[in-house]
């Protein structure tokens, strides 16, 4: 048995409604779950992106590619390993600000770890990160330490591939010309 | 109406209710008359309407289509879509659907219907307005019938049916996230070739991705141009005829005893538009192990999905025979398909001649389907229900023409038979249709016998009546400790019944009286009931129990 492995697919679909449950529904009937997901509009009119992590082995994974882009209204699905892509998630960490003014450690640890306080009053003070996934628990994980944290969450990956275009754009123009 | 027309469809099975009334009220203009262009076959329960438009599209080639009302109407077709699409079958069933400014309200006969169809169907659409009636309807045909054909939905909103707009045709023949025929690519056709051209010992295993994709004659050649023996799939038994000296058998855990301990001992497997169900395969860890496998197939996720591929062909089988024959030479493979004679010589001997020629002891299933294909004619199409009398139907039944099987290979729908056989009789109205039942499916639609009354559909119908669920019972008496656990079954009288429904029926008990029975009910005009009184407790063998090797197929319990 392969070991597992965390893999980022980036699916696409016509903007219709329903998409998204099919999609998952795939990982559900083969039992991997979703680690994260993040759905928005791509750069090409008309066409949603999906960006979808979950921890599979390449079997499966492939498997459940294919049986996505079998959707009769997903242009592309693929896979991709973390060193394929340019990957972002974001973390908001709401702190309490009483014990932020008293222990200037914490002030310290958000400085280093390059996140920005984007607000702040005499209750809480919101701490805002960009990176990738570990680096954005490790801070939750030394913020928590203090016992300041009184919120957290983490985003969705979002990640565009090293190629130089969406790799969908090809595949439809392809696909338009055979229209003609 | 209109846009049905513009589909080309002449035959629609359905049932009326309040959500679907306003088509229904048009459809009353086109079945009669002047503007008469479709016949509507009323059915007794939806479920049947979906069997039977399976049954149409199995024989015909054609989209079958169930009409259906919301609500109950349209979860009673489930089953049916379900079946319809693990057995790449294409049918479109449009249901009525409450109004929009109703949708999701619970209002009276709603449903979410696009959510519980989506996972069992190719596609499912809303139709909420009336400007979407002709791209909808035309896009839905397009996507059951192309590529990998299968079921579609519409789920026809009451607002969209009543609004009024000027008609405007539109043809969907492009879909541009939907590539129903991949291009083939030439460089896994030569290698395909090349391990095809130094195999020893080809198989080739053959489904209904042949008759799918119209391509008996191409497969023919294939096989004969290298001399490679094959095996079919028991949705693909009418793709290669029977006598078809390269035909060696059905495959899977029922099929036969020499193909099955080949498949183990080939060096090339070349699969034809089939998926290794399961029922095929057996235990995938052991499968064909030691064999390189080439898979032909239009749908790409099917490559890699159960059996790991050497050479992956993925394309429309009518393209990529031909192409392949092109490339492989002419071989002889007399010493390997002489190797199968012993096995299936051993079959014969062990299996075959009891189940068929019997001496003595109460009827077999066996030999009730060998005597009904013996009188039956060259282009008889074979319905089976699910069980027993499915595996004895498939096994022992000769096929001569292509798309001659209806048998619910992949949900295994019991109740199916007799629904699709009412629509292999509208698909192919100048062939003749044997459907084989067991006590217990003729009884799951034992409605649609209304339906076969109110058309004189003639459907040949064999009741092999055992007084069990047959199939079940076996595995209970093989793998638990013979605890029939509810399989055995009082029956109704069938002869009442087919009375009540003024069907012509015989009742067989004793052997002498088979054949002749055989030959009124095949020479009677429209439906006929011939009720076989079967041996109970009967196995169908060969067996290969379930997650077993192929190779451990059994021939005796």
């Amino acid at each position: 048995m392969e070991a597992k492995k965390l893999y980022t697919l980036l699916v696409y679909s016509e903007n219709v409604a329903g998409i998204l449950n099919q999609v998952t529904a795939v990982f559900t009937r083969r039992q991997v779950n979703i680690e994260s997901l993040n759905v928005s509009a791509s750069s090409i009119p008309g066409v949603h992106k999906y960006t979808i992590t979950a921890w599979s082995d390449e079997d499966q994974i492939v498997k459940i590619v294919r049986q996505i882009e079998k959707k009769i209204d997903v242009v592309k699905a693929n896979y991709f390993t973390d060193d394929q892509l340019f990957i972002r998630e974001s973390g908001l960490y709401k702190l309490s600000t009483p014990q932020v003014l008293e222990n200037p450690e914490i002030s310290r640890t958000v400085r280093r770890y390059g996140a920005s306080i984007i607000e702040v009053n005499p209750t809480y003070t919101i701490v805002m990160m960009h990176g990738v996934t570990e680096h954005i628990i490790e801070l939750y994980r030394a913020l928590d330490s203090f016992g300041c944290v009184l919120q957290y969450t983490r985003s969705g990956r979002i990640a565009v591939t090293r190629g130089m275009q969406e790799q969908v754009s090809a595949f439809l123009e392809e696909r338009e010309e055979k229209k003609k | 109406m209109r846009a049905l027309q513009a589909e080309g469809v002449k035959t629609i099975f359905g049932y009326p209710g309040g959500s679907i009334m306003p088509v229904y009220d048009a459809l009353f203009d086109y079945t009669r008359g002047e503007k008469k262009c479709f016949d509507h076959i009323l059915v007794r329960h939806e479920q049947g309407a979906t069997h039977a438009a399976e049954g149409y599209a199995r024989v015909s080639g054609e989209v079958g289509v169930a009409l259906v009302t919301s609500g109950p109407g349209v979860t009673n077709t489930l089953t049916g879509i379900a079946d319809a699409m693990l057995d790449s079958t294409p049918i479109v069933v449009i249901a009525g659907q409450v109004p929009i400014s109703a949708l999701g309200t619970d209002a009276f006969q709603e449903v979410d219907l696009v959510g519980v169809a989506q996972p069992i169907s190719k596609w499912s659409y809303q139709i909420r307005h009336a400007e979407d009636v002709a791209w909808a309807v035309s896009r839905a045909f397009y996507i059951a019938r192309t590529g990998r054909p299968g079921p579609v939905v519409l789920d026809f909103a009451k607002n969209a049916q009543v609004e009024e707009i000027d008609w405007e045709p539109k043809k969907v023949d492009f879909i541009r996230s939907y590539v129903p025929y991949p291009k083939l690519d030439d460089e896994a056709v030569r290698a395909a070739a090349e391990l095809i051209n130094n195999a020893q010992k080809p198989l080739a295993l053959v489904g209904q991705g042949v008759e799918l994709g119209n391509a008996q004659e191409e497969l023919k050649a294939f096989l004969e141009k290298a001399d490679i023996p094959a095996g079919r799939t028991m949705l693909g038994l009418s793709a290669l005829p029977s006598n078809h000296p390269l035909n060696v058998g059905m495959l899977g855990m029922h099929g036969n005893f020499a193909v099955n301990l080949k498949e183990q001992e080939c060096d090339v497997l070349i699969a034809i538009g089939m998926r290794f169900s399961d029922r095929v395969t057996g235990n995938l860890k052991t499968y064909a192990k030691q064999a390189k496998v080439i898979h032909l197939d239009i749908d790409h996720s099917e490559i890699d999905k159960n059996v790991k591929t050497d050479v992956a062909v993925i394309a429309d089988c009518k393209e990529s025979l031909p192409a392949l024959t092109a490339l492989i030479h002419q071989a002889n493979h007399h010493e390997w398909r002489e190797s199968f004679k012993p096995l299936d010589e051993k079959e014969r001997v062990k299996v075959i001649e009891p189940a068929i020629h019997p001496k003595e002891g109460p009827l077999l299933m066996g030999e009730v389907v060998n005597a009904v294909a013996e009188q039956a004619s060259d282009n008889a199409v074979l319905v089976t229900d699910v069980g027993q009398n499915q595996l004895f139907a498939t096994r022992y039944f000769k096929y001569h023409h292509k798309r001659s099987i209806c048998t619910s290979g992949g949900l295994g729908t019991m109740g199916y038979g007799m629904p699709a056989a009412i629509g292999a009789t509208f698909g192919a109205p100048d062939r003749q249709v044997c459907c084989f039942m067991g006590d217990g499916g003729f009884q799951m639609c034992i409605e649609e016998l209304g339906t076969i009354m109110e058309q004189k559909a003639p459907v040949k119908m064999i009741l092999m009546n055992n007084n069990y669920l047959g199939n079940v019972r076996q595995w209970q008496d093989m793998f638990w400790l013979r605890r029939k656990s509810f399989t055995k079954m009082m029956n109704p009288c069938y002869e009442l019944i087919a009375q009540g429904y003024g069907i012509p029926y015989q009742a067989v008990t004793d052997r002498k009286d088979l054949a002749a029975a055989i030959e009124r009910m095949l020479t009677t005009d429209g439906p006929f009931i011939l009720e076989c009184a079967i041996k109970e407790e009967d196995n169908v063998l060969p067996m290969t129990p379930p997650g077993m090797n192929v190779n451990d197929m059994m021939l005796e319990i």
